[in-house]
């Protein structure tokens, strides 16, 4: 009891706010998720810009980092590929932006962030591009079909499969929020409430399942969840 | 000991909260059966084992969901305090 109150420290997993300001009466926060995701961004348009200066003097005996950016190109194609089939080349641009971008925001976290997709106004977003993608391509393959298939195989489903469509973006982001979230709370509790002791060594293991494990794991079911939701409105 | 109605709803709030973390019997029955049969397929044709533990993993994740959304709650009940 006496050691537990003198080592009071606090668990901390919540997203802070760190400058306020106000665009017409409204108060806007740039928040800890804000940072993550500028980092996140300038980490992933380094890269870019190295990759692209290496595949200007790409060599037909590839050196590590253009080995590397082949192996990624190809992995996107056969997993694009694996679904979509022939349009796979349509939108493997986008699938491989979110791919990118979410991984790097989950695996944040191994640079003391808070994860960026730990944060609901995050992955609702993403849900909803995905959820607009989705649309647009069933108005501009099937036409009026996707409406009417609402109705289908009796009308009496109506209701059920509307409420089926809408679901899809609030399950695809709920799963990656609720994941990362989870990840940051065990963290947070880990560093926290702890004693000094443990925190040599232990977190490193709690890190790569946490961070690496279920982040990679995450990004990829919303790229292929993205990929079926896509392909369900090919034809 | 004086308690105000707050105190009374903050309690409901945590007890609701522990309830809602039940639905994480769902999740671990259903990863258990898919690992299982991962493993079993495994046994059955070894040269498919990266295909297999892919698909495995993906199914996993997907049914993961349910308790996800159990924790989703849990944890507005706990922070958010929305009864609060």
């Amino acid at each position: 009891m006496g050691m537990s109150t003198v080592i009071q420290r606090e668990a901390d997993f919540m997203i802070h706010g760190i400058l306020k300001y106000s665009i017409g009466g409204h108060e806007v926060w740039i928040t800890t998720t804000t940072i993550g995701m500028v980092i996140v961004s300038i980490i992933i348009l380094v890269l870019a810009f190295m990759a692209k200066k290496t595949m200007e003097h790409a060599t037909d005996v590839p050196g590590t980092f253009q080995n590397v950016i082949e192996l990624g190109v190809e992995m996107l194609e056969k997993m694009t590929q694996g679904i979509l089939g022939s349009n796979a080349k349509k939108f493997a641009n986008y699938i491989g932006t979110i791919f990118l971008f979410i991984l790097f925001c989950n695996l944040s976290g191994l640079l003391g962030l808070r994860a960026p997709t730990a944060d609901f106004g995050v992955t609702f977003l993403l849900g909803l591009v995905t959820f607009g993608i989705v649309q647009y391509q069933g108005i501009k393959n099937r036409k009026f079909r996707h409406f009417t298939s609402l109705f289908e195989p009796v009308p009496v489903l109506f209701p059920i499969n509307l409420i089926g469509e809408v679901a899809n973006p609030i399950s695809i982001s709920l799963r990656l929020f609720a994941n990362l979230l989870s990840g940051v709370i065990i963290m947070g509790l880990w560093y926290g409430m702890l004693p000094i002791f443990v925190n040599i060594g232990i977190p490193a293991a709690l890190h790569v399942y946490c961070d690496v494990f279920s982040g990679a794991i995450q990004t990829y079911v919303f790229c292929m969840l993205t990929m079926v939701y896509i392909n369900d409105k090919m034809e | 000991m004086n308690f105000s109605g707050q105190d009374f709803i903050y309690g409901c709030s945590a007890i609701g909260a522990g309830l809602a973390m039940i639905a994480g019997i769902g999740p671990g029955v259903g990863q258990g059966i898919a690992a299982g049969y991962g493993a079993s397929a495994v046994g059955r044709n070894p040269g498919a084992k990266s295909d297999i533990t892919s698909t495995m993993l993906l199914g996993q994740a997907v049914a993961e969901t349910t308790g996800l959304y159990g924790l989703v709650v849990a944890i507005i009940l706990m922070f958010v305090k929305p009864f609060g």
